[in-house]
C-alpha cells in the first residue's frame, strides 16, 4: 500500500526514454479534442499513452493551447492515479490489490514479476520497458488475481501464468499476444470476452434473460416526456448504484429545469471494492443501456450524453465506441433518432483515469468538466446545476438498462417484482470465499442466507454487503433481507470465510479509502488516516478499552462533517463490524499497565539519536557503562 | 474552614517554553485560594526535583522531545493519581512538534541537527559540531503528545491557557465537580 504513489520515488526514475516530446505533436493532441478545456482529460490521458508520461513542458504547452494556467493542466495530471508525471514504462502492469484479490494468492504472482521483471512493486525499469504496480480494485474480483498490462486484463492469475506471461512481456512480446495470437483479428466483443468472463449465474427476468432490441425506445419516441416520467415513477424504480433515489423523480427534476441544455450522463465508474455488475451489462447489454440513456434523454430534453467509463474499463473502450457507431448508422443515435423529427441525441465516451471519488456524481461530473475529479458543493443538485452548470441528469448504468425495460414492459410489470418500497430486480455481483462468484440477477428480498446457499458459501463467517462503504454483517444478520430498507447495496456481495482475519479486512478497506479521499475536506483526508492507525493499533495488540470509544467518536467526526459521500461512508467498515463483530475488538484489548502505553517504544525512539551521538541512553540503557 | 487534609499536586515542564507555568502565576490573587486547598510537591516552582510522597494532580506542560521528557512523564504517570495535561505543546506536540514536518527524509532527525547548529543560514557555531555531551538527554525520533506515552485524564487547552481556565479547572477537579470546559473558556476566535 505504502507503494501507491510509488512512481515518483522507486528508485531513480529513468529519463525520458521517450522521443522528446515536440510541440507540434502535443499541438495536434490538443487540436483533435478542439483545444477545448473540458476534454483536458482525454488530452491528458491521450498524452500520457502515447508519450509514458506528462511531463513540464508538456503542461506548458497544453495549458497554451487550451488557454488554462500550466498549474490547472498540472491540478488534473497529478489527480488521477493512470497520469503520471514522471516517466512509466512503456509496458505498465497495475496489479490488482484488493482484499479479494490478496486472499486468492496476490501476494505469490506479485512475486513472480518482480522477480522475472527485475523491479520492486511501485518501480520502473532503468530501460524504461516496464513499470509495476498495484492498483485498487479493478472489478474483476470474481476471476482474481486480476492484472491490467497496459490495457489489456489478465485473469485468474497463478504463479506459472503470471511467470509465462512477465517472461513473453520480457522478450518483446505485446502484451495483446498473450491474451490471443490472433487478437488483432478478433471482433471487439470477442476481445473483451476472451480478457474476462461474465461469469452470470443467474439471469433475472429483467436484464439478464432474453431482451428484445429497442422495445422501450420504440414505446418512448411515441410517448409524452410526462407520460415517461408517470411510467418511471409508478414502477418505482430506484437508482442502483447504492443511494437508491427515486429514478423517476430525477428525471422530471431535471426537464422542469429551465435551461438552454441538459445532460444524461450514465455514470460506468464502478469503483466500489467487489462490484463488477455493470462489467457484465457493459459487454452483454449495451444497447439496453444506450437505449436507456436515450429514453432518459427523450423525456428530459436532452441531446447530449457522456458515458463515463472508468478507466479500469478501457479494455471495453472499442466495444462500446462500436456499439454507439453502430446505432447512429441504424438512426438510435444522432439526428432524428428513429425518424422523429427533432429527437436528437448522441452519447460521447468518456474515459475516467483511475480515481474512485469519481463515482460520487459530483465528481464524476467535474472529471467529465476537465477538472481533477472533485466533488462539488450540494446543493444545488446535478439534476439543477450540473454538467457546466446545466441540469444533469446522472444515473447507474443498471438504472438506465431497467428504465428501458420498465418502457417496454410496462411499470406494472416492474413494481410487481421485488418487494414493497424495493421494486425490480438487482444485479449482485458475488465474489471472495464462495464456490461460484459471479453475477446474480435477483428479485429485491432474498435473504443473506439464502444468496448463500445459491452462491456455495454457506460456510460464510462474514459478509460485505455493497461494498466497504455498505455493511459488513456477521451470521447472526444472515437472516437480513436485501433491501433498500434493509441490506442496501449498490452491488457487491463479498464472502468471507471463518478463517479470514476482519480486522485485516477493516485495515484494508480504510487504507483504501486514505488512498482514494480525494484530499479536499480535512475530515476525509486526515480522518480516514487517523481510522487506519488506530486499528493497525487493535491489529498489534497495543489497543486500550478506551480506544473503542475513540474509534466510535473520529468515524463520527469523519461522517458528520465531510463532504461528499465517500467520507460519509468511509468510516463504515470500522462502525458495522464493532457493531456486528464486538468480540473481535474486545477478544484484542487490554488496559494499559501503569498508564503508560504500550504503542510508545522508547528504545525504538531513541535509536537514531543514539547512532548520531554515539552513546547509550543514560537512562535507558541498563549497560550504559559497558 | 475545616482542616480536610491539602491536596498534593505536582508540576513539571517538559518540551515546552514555561509559558504555560507562568500562565499558572497568571491566576494571580486566587494563588493565595489555591493555596490553601493545595500543598505543592515535585515542580520548577519549589524547586523540588524529586517527589517527595504520592500526589493528587500532576500537571504537565510541554511535549516529549527527548528521553528525559519520557523519564519525568513516566514518573509523574506513576506517582499521581490524575494527570493534566497543560497547554498545546503537551496535548498536540506544539510548536517543537514542527521538527516532524521533515517527513521526506531518510535521516531526519540528523537533518534538523544539522539544519539547528551547521547549515542554517543564520547560525553562528563556531565549533561547526552538533552539542554532544553526555550529559545531554537523547532526542526522540519525533515529538510526541503526552497522550502518546502515558495516559491522560484531562486536557486543558490554549497556548497558553488563560489564567481563568487553569484556575477554574483546578478548583473544580480539586473539589471534585468538573465537568468539562464551558465552551465561552475555549473559544479563542
Amino acid at each position: 500500500m505504502d507503494n501507491r504513489h510509488a512512481g515518483m520515488n522507486g528508485g531513480t526514475p529513468p529519463s525520458c526514454v521517450a522521443a522528446p516530446v515536440s510541440d507540434t505533436e502535443i499541438a495536434e493532441i490538443c487540436e483533435k479534442y478542439g483545444n477545448d478545456k473540458h476534454r483536458m482529460l482525454d488530452i491528458l490521458r491521450e498524452v500520457q499513452d502515447r508519450y509514458r508520461c506528462i511531463a513540464p513542458a508538456t503542461m506548458d504547452k497544453i495549458a497554451e493551447k487550451t488557454d488554462l494556467t500550466r498549474i490547472e493542466v498540472e491540478g488534473v495530471a497529478s489527480f488521477y492515479s493512470f497520469l503520471s508525471l514522471t516517466p512509466k514504462g512503456r509496458v505498465t502492469i497495475r496489479l490488482c490489490d484488493d482484499i479479494v484479490d490478496r486472499f486468492a494468492g496476490l501476494d505469490a504472482v506479485a512475486h513472480v514479476f518482480e522477480d522475472v521483471l527485475g523491479i520492486g512493486i511501485g518501480q520502473t525499469s532503468p530501460d524504461g520497458a516496464f513499470s509495476l504496480e498495484y492498483t485498487p480494485c479493478i472489478g474483476m474480483c470474481d476471476q482474481a488475481p486480476a492484472a491490467m498490462v497496459n490495457d489489456i486484463v489478465l485473469t485468474r492469475l497463478t504463479p506459472e501464468s503470471a511467470r509465462s506471461a512477465a517472461e513473453a512481456l520480457k522478450a518483446g512480446q505485446a502484451p495483446e499476444k498473450i491474451v490471443a495470437e490472433r487478437f488483432q483479428e478478433l471482433t471487439p466483443y470477442e476481445r473483451v470476452t476472451r480478457m474476462v468472463d461474465n461469469n452470470i449465474r443467474h439471469a433475472g427476468e429483467i436484464l439478464l434473460g432474453p431482451v428484445p432490441e429497442d422495445a422501450g425506445l420504440q414505446n418512448a419516441v411515441k410517448m409524452t416526456p410526462a407520460a415517461i416520467f408517470t411510467q418511471i415513477e409508478e414502477s418505482g424504480l430506484r437508482g442502483c448504484g447504492g443511494a437508491g433515489f427515486t429514478t423517476g423523480r430525477k428525471w422530471r427534476f431535471a426537464a422542469s429545469e429551465r435551461a438552454e441544455k441538459h445532460f444524461i450522463i450514465c455514470n460506468a465508474d464502478e469503483g466500489e471494492p467487489g462490484t463488477f455488475k455493470d462489467r457484465v451489462l457493459l459487454t452483454e447489454r449495451p444497447h439496453l443501456l444506450i437505449e436507456g440513456m436515450t429514453i432518459a434523454a427523450r423525456a428530459v430534453g436532452a441531446r447530449e450524453g457522456f458515458l463515463y467509463l472508468r478507466g479500469e474499463y478501457v479494455y471495453l473502450r472499442e466495444h462500446l465506441e462500436q456499439v454507439l457507431e453502430d446505432r447512429r448508422r441504424r438512426g438510435l443515435l444522432g439526428q432524428h433518432i428513429m425518424g422523429v423529427k427533432g429527437f436528437n441525441f448522441d452519447i460521447r465516451l468518456q474515459l475516467g483515469a483511475g480515481a474512485y471519488v469519481c463515482g460520487e456524481e459530483g465528481a464524476l461530473i467535474s472529471s467529465c468538466e476537465g477538472l481533477p475529479g472533485e466533488p462539488k458543493t450540494r446543493p444545488p443538485f446535478p439534476v439543477n446545476r450540473g454538467y457546466l452548470g446545466y441540469p444533469t441528469v446522472v444515473n447507474n448504468v443498471e438504472t438506465f438498462c431497467h428504465a428501458a425495460r420498465i418502457l417496454d414492459r410496462g411499470a406494472e410489470w416492474f413494481h410487481a417484482q421485488g418487494t414493497e418500497g424495493s421494486h425490480g430486480t438487482k444485479l449482485l455481483s458475488v465474489c471472495g470465499d464462495c464456490l461460484n462468484p459471479g453475477i446474480y440477477e435477483l428479485p429485491y428480498g432474498h435473504t443473506v442466507r439464502e444468496v448463500l446457499a445459491m452462491v456455495g458459501g454457506l460456510e460464510a463467517a462474514a459478509v460485505q454487503v455493497g461494498g466497504p462503504s455498505g455493511t459488513m454483517i456477521a451470521r447472526d444478520s444472515f437472516h437480513r433481507k436485501l433491501t433498500f430498507d434493509d441490506l442496501a447495496t449498490g452491488g457487491a456481495f463479498i464472502v468471507f470465510g471463518a478463517e479470514r482475519n476482519i480486522l485485516e479486512i477493516v485495515e484494508y478497506y480504510m487504507s483504501f479509502f486514505v488512498h482514494e479521499s480525494c484530499g479536499y475536506c480535512t475530515p476525509c483526508r486526515v480522518g480516514n488516516v487517523f481510522l487506519q492507525k488506530a486499528i493497525q493499533k487493535f491489529r498489534s495488540g497495543h489497543a486500550n478499552p478506551e480506544d473503542i470509544e475513540y474509534l466510535k467518536e473520529l468515524s463520527g467526526t469523519i461522517i458528520e462533517t465531510s463532504r461528499c459521500g465517500l467520507g460519509m461512508t468511509s468510516p463504515n467498515p470500522v462502525l458495522t463490524t464493532l457493531r456486528n463483530f464486538p468480540l473481535v475488538y474486545s477478544a484484542v484489548i487490554k488496559p494499559s499497565k501503569d498508564g503508560i502505553r504500550d504503542t510508545f517504544d522508547i528504545q525504538s525512539a531513541i535509536d537514531g539519536a543514539r547512532k548520531i551521538a554515539k552513546r547509550r541512553s543514560y537512562i535507558f540503557d541498563k549497560d550504559f557503562t559497558q | 474552614m475545616s482542616e480536610l487534609p491539602k491536596a498534593r499536586i505536582a508540576t513539571a515542564s517538559l518540551a515546552g517554553c514555561f509559558g504555560c507555568h507562568m500562565a499558572i502565576l497568571d491566576i494571580d490573587e486566587r494563588l493565595i485560594e489555591l493555596m490553601k486547598l493545595v500543598d505543592v510537591d515535585r515542580s520548577p516552582l519549589t524547586d523540588k526535583k524529586q517527589f517527595t510522597q504520592r500526589c493528587d494532580i500532576g500537571i504537565i506542560e510541554g511535549g516529549c522531545c527527548n528521553e528525559e521528557n519520557v523519564h519525568v512523564l513516566y514518573d509523574f504517570r506513576r506517582n499521581c493519581d490524575v494527570l493534566v495535561a497543560l497547554g498545546q505543546c503537551a496535548i498536540m506536540g506544539g510548536l517543537p512538534a514542527m521538527r516532524n514536518a521533515i517527513m521526506h527524509s531518510d535521516a531526519p532527525l540528523r537533518e534538523c541537527l544539522d539544519e539547528a547548529y551547521i547549515t542554517g543560514k543564520y547560525i553562528r557555531n563556531t565549533t561547526h559540531q552538533v552539542p554532544n555531551d553526555p550529559a545531554l538527554p537523547l532526542l526522540l525520533d519525533e515529538v510526541y503528545p503526552c497522550s502518546q506515552v502515558v495516559e491522560i485524564d484531562y486536557q486543558i487547552p490554549g497556548c497558553a491557557p488563560s489564567g481563568d481556565i487553569i484556575f477554574d479547572t483546578l478548583a473544580k477537579l480539586l473539589t471534585g465537580r468538573f465537568r468539562g470546559f464551558e465552551r465561552e473558556m475555549i473559544k479563542f476566535d
